[in-house]
């Protein structure tokens, strides 16, 4: 599915501010795939993310999505293929825009071979609001209305309906909840939960919740310094708790977990 | 007075695909795009040569492409070169001077003796009697407007709107910001070559600074108009340009015939204006701010 080869990317090369952000760095992820990713703070992950959507491309090695090579392919043409989202639920969507010209622009995806001249027809409305209701957020009544009216977690839902509107073979979700209040992001991850499941996507999501990262999906990455140092998976990782996890990560890398969050929230 | 009213009309109408195409690039883009003074003359130039040479309605059409080229390249500079948006339209507007002077011909302004323009076609027809210019300008920029209206609808225009409005989602549905860039900058100045070969034809002559100040008065009209209908939605936002450019005029025109200030004066008054207008914002804020300092402290009880 997913097959990263040896990639290693340096910001600001040759400057006071070099950063090798990601230093040979390779993984492999099956079709189906649910695999959370914790790390200490600037362990490479939102990096990670960066370089398999095609923000930057990668200084070294490649990038293969479902058999295709995306090393060099352009970040708007991968986002046909890699649903995104953000921690900022500002990130997501167009404020000034409508419920319905939002979804719009994301069934995009599908418009190959469609008219770039045409209009939202009745039949796409019909099926955003079929969509929308099943957010159970009442969306389905505001759609005429601009994005920029909606709460954090309206948005954060209306992004991760957006990203899934068209099944994506890879959808990334860096920390999409934390900027929620405790019951929105409930609310969100159940929903991603059951869009994933539903839709069977393929799924690499950043949290800083140790206890989320394990009991969600079927795969876990503990990053550092630019690097996977733990790949936990199977019987392995059934019955895993977070201390557990926490001495893991002590032996693999011979240091302490540093993340101020992943502290605070367990 | 009736004069007056019907001057400033007229001119209105000639004039408001100015802000109208600022309303694409400035509001809806988010970009300032000071393509517009070289391209307004550059309408004005193909329009007036074509119509010289006894083509005034290709004139118009020939003025619409050579506007959207000199966006293409506005566009290109910024999206493929690196070139911050402000300074690629100031590029390309230098580079129009000469590109503008060689249509007509190396010299500084051409005139129309007796070429029949669209105007005098219009005429000829008897529509519209005495109103007849009016109507004919009216026509073109209603109709320019309801394509726009149209086109910001369609899934390309969605493209566009959305550009401007959240660049991190766009790069993240599968859309590509150099595209919708380039498209609007193209419309964008297409719409203004337009209202330059529309002037140009109605005042039978082009002169090579005859565009000098207009991304200003263009902007000066938009905000009048935004600030008589609200800003809020894209449709509002088009009859504002238009509404905008036709109050402008009708203060021109008093100011023109009562004298209150020197016609001379009006580009600066339009100046301040506009950067009131756009710092109003800022200004607010400042004055919220002063009085929250100075406001009369509550006495402790001793």
């Amino acid at each position: 599915m997913l097959n990263v080869k040896n990639i290693s990317k340096t910001f600001n090369p040759g400057t006071v501010n070099e950063k090798t952000a990601i230093k040979n760095l390779s993984l492999k992820i099956e079709d189906g795939d649910f695999v959370t990713i914790i790390g200490s703070n600037g362990a490479g992950k939102s990096t990670l993310f960066n370089a398999v959507a095609g923000s930057f491309y990668v200084d070294e090695g490649s990038i293969e999505l479902g058999g295709q090579d995306i090393t060099y392919l352009e970040e708007y043409k991968r986002s046909r293929v890699i649903g995104r989202m953000f921690q900022d639920p500002l990130k997501g969507t167009a404020p000034s825009m409508s419920i319905e010209e939002n979804l719009a622009l994301a069934y995009l995806r599908t418009a190959e071979g469609m008219s770039p001249f045409s209009y939202i027809s009745k039949k796409d409305k019909e099926f955003f609001r079929e969509k929308l209701a099943l957010l159970d957020m009442g969306l389905e009544d505001r759609m005429t209305q601009p994005v920029g009216l909606l709460s954090g977690g309206q948005r954060q839902a209306l992004t991760l309906l957006m990203a899934t509107l068209i099944t994506p073979r890879l959808l990334l979700l860096d920390e999409h909840t934390a900027a929620l209040d405790p019951g929105t992001a409930e609310k969100v991850l159940e929903l991603t939960k059951r869009v994933v499941s539903e839709n069977h996507i393929t799924c690499m999501m950043i949290t800083h919740n140790m206890k989320q990262a394990l009991e969600l999906g079927n795969r876990t990455f503990l990053m550092s310094d630019g690097n996977i140092v733990l790949d936990v998976k199977g019987q392995e990782r059934d019955g895993l708790t977070v201390d557990d996890l926490l001495a893991k990560f002590k032996a693999g890398t011979g240091k302490d977990l540093d993340n101020d969050r992943i502290l605070l929230s367990t | 007075m009736l004069y007056i009213t019907q001057t400033a009309l007229e001119l209105g109408f000639l004039y408001a695909l100015v802000p109208m195409a600022l309303f694409l690039s400035y509001r809806v883009l988010d970009i300032a795009d000071l393509t517009t003074d070289g391209c307004f003359v550059l309408g004005a130039a193909v329009s007036v040569v074509f119509t010289a040479a006894g083509h005034p309605f290709l004139g118009v059409i020939f003025a619409m492409i050579a506007g959207s080229l000199a966006g293409c390249i506005t566009a290109f500079l910024q999206t493929h070169l690196g070139i911050p948006s402000i300074l690629a339209g100031i590029i390309t507007n230098t580079g129009l001077y000469t590109i503008n002077l060689m249509v007509m011909g190396w010299s500084a302004n051409v005139s129309l003796l007796k070429s029949e323009t669209i105007f005098s076609k219009f005429k000829a027809t008897g529509i519209g009697g005495g109103w007849n210019e009016t109507i004919l300008a009216a026509v073109i920029t209603i109709i320019a407007g309801i394509i726009l209206l149209l086109f910001l609808r369609t899934r390309i225009g969605l493209s566009v709107r959305a550009t401007g409005d959240n660049m991190d989602m766009v790069r993240a549905s599968s859309i590509n910001p150099a595209f919708t860039i380039t498209i609007g900058l193209m419309i964008a100045n297409a719409m203004t070559g337009l209202s330059g070969a529309m002037v140009g034809q109605y005042q039978n002559t082009v002169d090579i600074n005859g565009g000098t100040g207009i991304v200003v008065i263009g902007l000066a009209c938009l905000i009048i108009g935004e600030t008589v209908l609200g800003r809020r939605t894209i449709r509002k936002g088009v009859i504002a340009a238009i509404i905008g450019s036709i109050i402008y005029r009708i203060i021109y025109a008093i100011v023109l015939y009562t004298k209150i200030v020197p016609v001379q004066g009006l580009k600066l008054i339009t100046a301040i204006v506009v950067a009131l207008a756009i710092a109003s914002p800022k200004i607010k804020e400042w004055i919220a701010f002063q009085r929250k300092k100075n406001a009369p402290k509550i006495k402790e009880e001793k």
